[in-house]
């Protein structure tokens, strides 16, 4: 399992760039809004944490639909199947999961202290945006490996999975960016939509992975 | 151990490619599938390594032993795609089936050795030609330990000399009280192999 996951981070890191196409994709997202909504200061503060959330949501979906392509194309999911009497399905999909967010998604939350001061973001809200996310993406990454589970077939998959990934992606979006704004604004809390935005994390750490090895069972 | 299958029946799309497949397979024995394309070959085989459902019939595994309980447990899957990956070095490639398969065998340098790579392990794959990466594949076959080899089209891209090299390593598993079964258009060198036909 090590093994497969030492693969897919090197495959990550070193084939496509997928960590450097999200990151300019972030950097991009981010860079536009203030011209958008004009250089209102304080209203960029507002926004902003909400901004950094929906930028890493959508330059974590980018690279997901390689997922398992990639493996079907050349063969190697055949024998990742075959071999679910030796490593359950479930776990490979999760440590594939967890090497992809590795390579592709963390990168994402590095970069987003940065990007936050674009947009005037105080410090706590740029900690808080960086804790959040790095609590929050994994929830999105497993989700979004059920999604390229059930697209694997399709020669196009990568709009098809963010229409099927982004609404069951609303819940985590909606705690990451309260307990972001919990940490800024004074009456809101921040502990309580953190924690409930780590359980969606775990939850959903046990569902994607089952879903998406049910789907592959089945992608034939 | 004993590869059993009966009264199989397989379809694509919807349409039943063939009916009625039974077959018994000993340890040391080889069974070559020929047939024209579109026939199910492929189709058999990936039944067969529980890749696909059976339309109808059963497939099992019998005295595999923990290692082994079932047809897809005890195979060494070699398809169309290579599974290797181009990014990566032939070494490194072989080093992670070698790990994530188990029971391991040759070492990764034996293996490429064995299959006439040996030295060029630190190429990366994408720079081989067709046939030196499907002699890479090949090589995948001997680094882990599994009894029964599903091959389809094994031969394909392969130079006569590697084919020779291909033949003395199914006779060297077959030996060692593995057994093969091959889609092939082309003679494989595989003696006293059974043959089942398929018509398309």
């Amino acid at each position: 399992m090590l093994a497969l996951y030492l693969r897919d981070l090197r495959l990550g890191i070193r084939a496509g760039g997928g960590a450097l196409t999200g990151i300019v994709f972030f950097l991009t997202l981010v860079a536009i809004v203030p011209f958008a909504v004009g250089p209102d200061l304080n209203l960029l503060a507002r926004i902003g944490p909400a901004i950094l959330w929906i930028g890493a949501l959508l330059a974590s979906l980018l690279g997901l639909d390689r997922l398992f392509q990639a493996d079907r194309e050349d063969g190697s999911l055949d024998i990742l199947l075959m071999s679910s009497d030796r490593h359950l399905l479930a776990l490979t999909v999760l440590v594939k999961c967890l090497a992809h967010w590795t390579a592709s998604v963390l990168p994402l939350v590095a970069a987003s202290p940065l990007l936050g001061l674009f947009m005037n973001v105080e410090p706590a809200g740029l900690g808080a945006a960086a804790l959040t996310l790095l609590a929050g993406t994994p929830a999105i990454t497993f989700i979004g490996a059920a999604g390229a589970a059930v697209a694997v077939a399709l020669p196009r998959g990568g709009l098809m999975i963010s229409i099927l990934v982004l609404p069951l992606c609303i819940p985590v979006l909606i705690f990451g960016v309260s307990a972001t704004y919990g940490a800024v604004a004074d009456p809101d809390p921040f502990l309580q939509p953190f924690l409930v935005l780590c359980a969606l994390t775990l939850f959903m750490a046990v569902v994607g992975p089952v879903a998406a090895a049910l789907a592959l069972r089945n992608a034939e | 151990m004993r590869l059993i299958a009966e009264a199989l029946s397989g379809e694509r799309h919807a349409e039943t490619l063939f009916e009625g497949v039974s077959l018994v397979l000993d340890a040391g024995g080889a069974l070559v599938v020929t047939g024209p394309n579109g026939a199910g070959k492929t189709t058999l085989l990936r039944i067969l390594a529980g890749l696909l459902p059976a339309a109808g019939g059963r497939v099992s595994f019998e005295e595999g032993g923990e290692d082994f309980p079932t047809v897809a447990a005890a195979s060494h899957w070699l398809g169309t795609g290579n599974a290797m990956k181009s990014a990566l070095s032939l070494a490194e490639n072989l080093d992670f089936w070698r790990a994530f398969l188990g029971n391991p065998l040759r070492g990764v340098e034996e293996a490429l050795d064995a299959v006439g790579l040996g030295g060029l392990g630190h190429l990366p794959f994408a720079i081989l030609s067709t046939g030196q990466k499907r002699r890479a594949a090949i090589a995948r076959l001997l680094v882990s330990y599994r009894p029964l080899w599903l091959l389809d089209e094994p031969t394909s891209g392969l130079d006569t000399a590697s084919e020779t090299r291909l033949a003395e390593l199914m006779a060297a598993h077959r030996a060692s009280g593995g057994m093969i079964v091959a889609a092939t258009h082309l003679p494989l060198g595989l003696d006293g192999a059974q043959e089942l036909r398929m018509w398309a």
